[in-house]
């Protein structure tokens, strides 16, 4: 330390100009500090402003079209027939609605099995095969999925089911059912890991088999993560858009059962928002799905946030 | 039934499942890979596609790809990392923090056709871009935007904090810090969220179709403002089209490619991992 000092003090350069240097070079680098300071505060400002501009803009064309038509005669009219005025998303909201219900009633078993076996299960050799495959099925593209649900799902559901086609509600499930596993699988596990260990050996000590403590352990611990899984997996599959649009058949009508042609509000979007000109109520009926959507969605995202606070004052509670 | 029976059954059933997940994706891979590899010649890697005549190719579909999922990646990755900066190394719990915080999670959950109409009415219409490649790799950075941000946001803060502290008694300012110790340590997980990110652009279509556009340029152009179809993009539209008698083959070939490509980014991705931990294990 005091080697230092009088390194420093036996430089002679405490004169007027050195030290102006000095302070101005200590200045500049402080407001390069502040300029990257205010970049980085505006790159975070920057998402806020995005999603309140995708708000302002899909609601602007949206609210052009309750202009001409009623909002309750969008939301629940069952005729979507643009070239007679008549513009009833039921049909597609219908249609998500199901598709979605239908996705989580096969994913969110076969999902919660994979997550029990990844968490609880598995060996480290097995983790090394499930873990790659999970991302994997996370990373096809969904065209291709819809491609394969297209050339495969749909022929074998034609042939065992008798129908003319076999597009419909039931491939389209089927093929959400496998795209939101990922997301399903990782964050349940993720939730049964959460859960303290010494819950898990409390209940074995007892005498229970590996599953009692399973099923009714280390699940009900888990419950609200798992919920948190099952919502995202619902967002997840309630905007998939290419590869149900592909295995659908895109008929505008509520589907009078799961093998005929029927729609979503997201393959409705797709097919159409090219071929609509702009500005006009069929193509402003589009943004009023997309802002359907949107609000599902934010909506979706805060019950996920109700249930994350729920989970820690659980934890905190267990503790 | 003894509980141990029903324990046996149950472990049973719980690892069928996951054999059952492993042969859907064995199925997908295997079936598009069986039907596709043998149309990726080289003349079909090298011609272009045509909307009338059997025989194109995915040229121009592959050099979009490239262009357009850079660009968008050149777009969002200072904004995202900037961001995660700020959420790592200066957000103080807050209103404006949780502002943020939610805005992020509420990007992450917006529908990616929902980007598409607002990119749509933003930059194709109200910019007056039309079909661009610039309007569509620039709406794909705002749908990449918070994966990155969060990628960014956890590499940065695994980076042990000893090493800031050192930097900062060093007499460096805390963004010297942040730019010299910090962001270089944290750069293997840096390159995993980012290749993640890029994977992820490479197979998006729906976001595409009403920004980038269904065509590509007559020539081989580095305009962005000319329009842009992507693999993805092309092998929906040859369906939906179904203009072609090879249609089929065409579209065989492009899910071959898109699933090649995304097994080379799963790899690198594994590499980059891989790297790290070797890294890690030097250090501990």
């Amino acid at each position: 330390m005091s080697a230092l000092n009088t390194g420093r003090t036996a430089v002679p350069t405490q004169t007027g100009v050195g030290a102006a240097v000095r302070t101005r070079l200590r200045g500049r680098r402080r407001d390069t500090g502040a300029i990257w300071r205010g970049l980085f505060f505006a790159s975070a400002i920057f998402l806020v402003i995005s999603i309140a501009a995708i708000l302002v803009m899909v609601g602007r064309q949206a609210a052009a079209l309750f202009t001409q038509v009623r909002p309750l005669a969008f939301l629940f009219g069952r005729v979507w027939a643009p070239e007679h005025g008549l513009y009833g998303a039921l049909p597609f909201l219908v249609g998500s609605l199901a598709a979605t219900g239908l996705a989580l009633l096969i994913g969110v078993p076969l999902g919660l099995a994979g997550a029990i076996y990844l968490a609880k299960l598995a060996t480290p050799r097995a983790q090394r095969v499930m873990r790659p495959a999970i991302e994997l099925l996370a990373g096809i593209p969904s065209v291709v999925y819809g491609w394969v649900g297209l050339t495969a799902l749909v022929p074998f559901i034609r042939r065992h089911s008798g129908h003319v086609t076999g597009f419909g509600l039931l491939a389209a499930g089927v093929v959400l059912a496998v795209m939101v596993l990922p997301t399903f699988i990782s964050l349940a596990e993720d939730a049964l890991r959460a859960v303290p260990q010494d819950i898990e050996h409390g209940s074995l000590a007892l005498g229970t088999t590996r599953w009692q403590t399973i099923a009714h352990v280390l699940i009900p611990a888990a419950w609200p993560g798992i919920a948190a899984a099952g919502i995202l997996s619902m967002a997840r599959a309630i905007g998939e858009t290419m590869a149900v649009q592909m295995v659908l058949g895109n008929s505008p009508v509520i589907p009078a059962g799961l093998i005929v042609p029927a729609s979503t509000l997201t393959s409705e979007i797709v097919l159409e928002m090219g071929s609509t000109p702009q500005g006009s109520p069929a193509n402003n009926a589009l943004f009023a799905m997309g802002l359907l959507l949107l609000l599902i969605s934010l909506g979706l995202i805060i019950a996920v946030r109700a249930t994350r606070k729920e989970a820690t004052a659980g934890v905190r509670q267990a503790h | 039934m003894s509980a141990k029976r029903i324990d046996q059954i149950a472990r049973w059933t719980v690892t069928a499942a996951a054999g059952l997940i492993l042969l859907v994706l064995g199925y997908i891979l295997g079936s598009v890979l069986i039907n596709g590899l043998p149309v990726l010649s080289w003349h079909f890697l090298t011609s272009r596609s045509s909307n009338l005549e059997p025989g194109g190719g995915i040229s121009m579909q592959i050099f979009n790809t490239i262009y357009i999922v850079t660009l968008s990646m050149l777009i969002a990755v200072p904004i995202g990392l900037g961001a995660g900066v700020y959420l790592a190394e200066y957000a103080r719990p807050g209103r404006l923090t949780s502002l943020i915080r939610l805005a992020t999670e509420s990007l992450a959950s917006v529908p990616s056709i929902v980007f598409g109409l607002f990119g749509m009415i933003v930059f194709a219409n109200a910019a007056g871009l039309g079909f661009s490649r610039l309007g569509g790799a620039a709406t794909l950075a705002i749908l990449n935007l918070p994966l990155i941000v969060r990628v960014s946001e956890e590499a940065i803060r695994a980076v042990p904090a000893d090493l800031r502290h050192a930097s900062l008694a060093l007499g460096a300012t805390k963004e010297q810090t942040i730019f010299s110790a910090v962001l270089p340590a944290a750069v293997g997980r840096l390159a995993t969220g980012v290749t993640l990110a890029a994977g992820r652009a490479l197979g998006e279509s729906a976001v595409l179709i009403a920004t980038a556009g269904m065509s590509s340029p007559r020539y081989l152009t580095f305009d962005p403002l000319a329009s842009g179809e992507t693999l993805a993009v092309h092998l929906w539209a040859v369906n939906a089209e179904n203009s072609l008698s090879d249609a089929a083959r065409i579209a065989n070939g492009t899910a071959a490619f898109l699933i090649l490509a995304m097994l080379a980014v799963s790899l690198g991705i594994g590499w980059f991992a891989r790297r790290l931990d070797r890294r890690l294990a030097g250090q501990g």
